[in-house]
């Protein structure tokens, strides 16, 4: 029970840490067309900008600079990138970002070179908020929840409740009937672009010190993020939402779940070897193949559902 | 039909064997004499670093042209097809091991085919998941597929070995020709063979039916369903043959180096797949051979020289996707028009005057990245800096201001040039098609 809890916390830090990178992710694809793999290279930098700013000038000046220094970098991107390639067709603007991966991934390396950077928790929030069962629960985690919170909000607000919000809620569906109506859809594109990368950043800013700050970080978090945003459906935020949290749970209960396939049918007189293939994913228990289970339930969705959970159309 | 539209009709001559053949012959002779032209006569023994590079620039042929299958011809991106390849490769240590026993009685000039065959088995079985959908959507499936192989592969240790992966010994005692096969000579031979094998099956696959009709489908798969085919049915087929060669590849991967570990399936081998056949050009047939000489070359030349290689492959990469999507063998084949009108040598002109600012740019792009990555990695190292030939001090503000000049000012330059360039180029281009 004690682990449920904590687990249940740190499934839901986790899943609004994916939010943050998916919900970019998936306006920039369901409005574009762009599967844009550089999303995770902008999260990566911003936890390296955030932990350049934090040394030189603290961390909450790093909270707000960071982001938007990133959200330049995506307006960039946009603006003199993807829209030169936009021509050749959707997979010469997904080649594009993928070339930028490579480039952003050496070039951190470059600046700051192999090693891991000491990017630490803010003395201000390095105490334990409360305790379960003899469990510490690190203030900075509720500050993650709270900080992805508060975009939550802030996001919805924008996309429901302003005009321009209207706008790129229409432009999800229906792009060249919103360009017919008269509005500019290249510069909404470059917002969300911008948007999108904003978040991605922030994202990084909080999760830079929670996790490790080094060059693979982008590596490890830009397939879960990509798993969410299929497994949440195209054009949908709410799917978006329920998968992120979805696959926070997912990775975090798997890790502290210690039975096997096999124990599911030990009951029914069978029991296995572990000498070939099949007996040692049957006995291998449930924590050591937790990395595996998004990718497996990515496969699954898409042959079976292929336009995800909540999604309006088909990919 | 107007004179001018008949003109412009290729002229179908036929074509003696000969002539069709030539290419074919003149890439056997350099792939056999490549080797010795590195022999050392004075220790008479060759140069192993080359042999080692030349056999892996064969195996990437082979993956590369294969991978163009899907990307070139059907118009479709895979990310797994690293999984192809190395599930192959996994297959073909067991079969070594096997083999080595005496349990498998395959002598070892066939253990490739047989490498084949299991890559299009495990091809069938991806392929069935993933051909289900095309396009954005396909791309997706396949990096799910390479996610979820590669985990795999580090976690079970019966199959894959673990993180350590599986060892084999390839001197297996079992030969049609009598060989060995102890030394690395004799394997690139048996690499040679393969790759013309697999490029002629590929290359005559291209002209079947099948071929055709994957090009159909990329272009058009409304149109094609309409024709009749199910483009799924193309998809499947062309994703199952190509995973047959992705799995020689694969097999004369595990051949060379007795050790397959899950780099072999993940994802950054794909990548390097679609590097090559971008970069040398996918429309063509031969784009993909070429980029996977270019590329090979410089993973193995120029990361022996610099930390920074990717960063160039990147930003060659990303100039080609902005500038030249149709790879190098398009740029060149983009000159035929202008060739066929006997325009060429006005290009002489603009080609110098563009590759003076050319060669700037790229001294002071080389200049930044290696002055920026010696600052944090390299001089951690121990190493010191020399670039072009010139020991550089990097705390000297002359070689960084130098750098950013080149770049910089090259670039602006540059791109004046290219605007000439462009002017000339389409004034070219307009008069080849009136003449």
């Amino acid at each position: 029970m004690q682990i449920g809890l904590i687990s249940l916390l740190d499934g839901l830090v986790y899943g609004m840490l994916l939010f943050m990178l998916a919900s970019g992710l998936t306006l920039i694809l369901s409005m574009m067309g762009v599967l844009n793999f550089a999303h995770a290279s902008i999260y990566m930098l911003g936890a390296y900008f955030a932990y350049q700013i934090s040394t030189w000038i603290g961390f909450w000046p790093a909270l707000v600079i960071a982001p938007l220094l990133c959200g330049a970098i995506g307006a960039a991107i946009e603006v003199w990138g993807l829209r030169r390639v936009h021509h050749n067709g959707h997979i010469a603007e997904l080649l594009f970002t993928f070339g930028l991966v490579f480039i952003i991934g050496r070039a951190v390396q470059m600046v700051w070179g192999m090693l891991p950077m000491p990017y630490r928790v803010p003395t201000s929030l390095d105490f334990p908020l409360f305790s379960i069962y003899g469990e510490n629960f690190p203030a900075y985690r509720g500050f993650m929840l709270l900080i992805s919170g508060g975009m939550l909000f802030t996001t919805w607000l924008l996309l429901k409740k302003t005009r321009i919000g209207l706008i790129i809620q229409a432009a999800l569906t229906h792009p060249s009937m919103v360009s017919a109506l008269g509005h500019d859809v290249p510069r909404v594109f470059t917002l969300v672009f911008a948007g999108g990368s904003l978040l991605a950043g922030l994202a990084g800013v909080i999760a830079g010190n929670y996790f490790t700050t080094e060059s693979s970080m982008a590596d490890a978090m830009g397939p879960i993020v990509f798993v969410v945003v299929i497994f949440g459906g195209l054009g949908s935020l709410a799917g978006c939402f329920i998968a992120s949290i979805l696959m926070g749970m997912v990775q975090t209960f798997s890790v502290v779940a210690d039975w096997s396939f096999a124990d599911l049918i030990s009951p029914f007189g069978i029991t296995l070897g572990a000498n070939d293939l099949l007996g040692e994913i049957l006995t291998i228990p449930v924590s050591r193949i937790g990395p595996l289970v998004p990718y497996a339930l990515l496969i699954l969705i898409l042959l079976f559902r292929p336009r995800g959970l909540m999604g309006t159309r088909e990919t | 039909m107007s004179d001018a539209a008949v003109r412009a009709l290729p002229s179908r001559r036929p074509v003696s064997v000969a002539v069709r053949l030539w290419p074919w012959i003149v890439a056997l002779l350099i792939a056999v004499v490549l080797p010795w032209l590195f022999y050392d006569w004075q220790h008479g023994r060759h140069s192993g670093f080359m042999i080692s590079v030349f056999s892996q620039m064969g195996m990437m042929i082979i993956f590369a042209l294969s991978f163009n299958m899907l990307m070139g011809q059907a118009g479709l991106l895979s990310f797994c097809h690293s999984v192809l390849f190395g599930l192959a490769g996994y297959s073909t240590v067991h079969f070594l091991n096997a083999a080595g026993a005496g349990e498998l009685p395959v002598p070892m000039e066939l253990i490739p085919l047989l490498a084949g065959l299991s890559g299009f088995g495990f091809a069938v079985v991806f392929g069935y998941m993933a051909t289900k959908q095309r396009s954005t959507a396909f791309a997706m499936i396949t990096l799910g597929i390479v996610q979820l192989v590669t985990t795999a592969a580090t976690m079970f240790h019966s199959f894959f070995g673990g993180e350590g992966g599986v060892k084999t010994d390839r001197v297996i005692g079992n030969s049609l020709l009598g060989r060995e096969y102890g030394q690395a000579i004799e394997v690139y031979y048996l690499i040679v063979g393969w790759m013309m094998i697999a490029a002629i099956g590929m290359y005559f696959h291209a002209m079947t039916p099948l071929g055709r009709m994957a090009n159909a489908c990329r272009d058009n798969h409304e149109r094609a369903q309409f024709v009749g085919y199910d483009p799924r049915m193309v998809r499947f087929l062309q994703f199952a043959l190509s995973g047959f060669y992705a799995g020689i590849g694969g097999g004369l991967f595990a051949i060379t180096y007795e050790i397959v570990t899950f780099d072999a399936v993940a994802a950054p081998l794909a990548a390097n797949a679609l590097l090559m056949a971008y970069i040398g050009g996918a429309t063509t047939f031969f784009g993909p051979v070429l980029g996977a000489i270019l590329i090979t070359l410089l993973q193995s030349g120029v990361s022996l020289m610099s930390n920074s290689w990717l960063v160039y492959v990147g930003v060659l990469f990303i100039a080609m996707v902005t500038f030249a999507p149709t790879g190098l063998t398009g740029i060149v084949l983009e000159h035929a028009p202008i060739a066929r009108a006997g325009l060429l040598r006005r290009l002489t002109l603009p080609y110098l005057r563009i590759a003076v600012p050319g060669l700037i740019v790229l001294f002071g792009f080389v200049g930044v990245v290696e002055l920026l990555s010696f600052l944090t990695i390299g001089m951690a190292q121990g190493k010191r800096l020399a670039l072009f030939g010139v020991a550089l001090d990097i705390f000297s503000p002359l070689s960084w201001l130098v750098a950013f000049a080149c770049l910089l000012g090259g670039g602006l330059w540059l791109s004046i040039e290219a605007r000439y360039f462009k002017r000339v180029w389409d004034g070219l281009i307009e008069a080849s098609r009136s003449r």
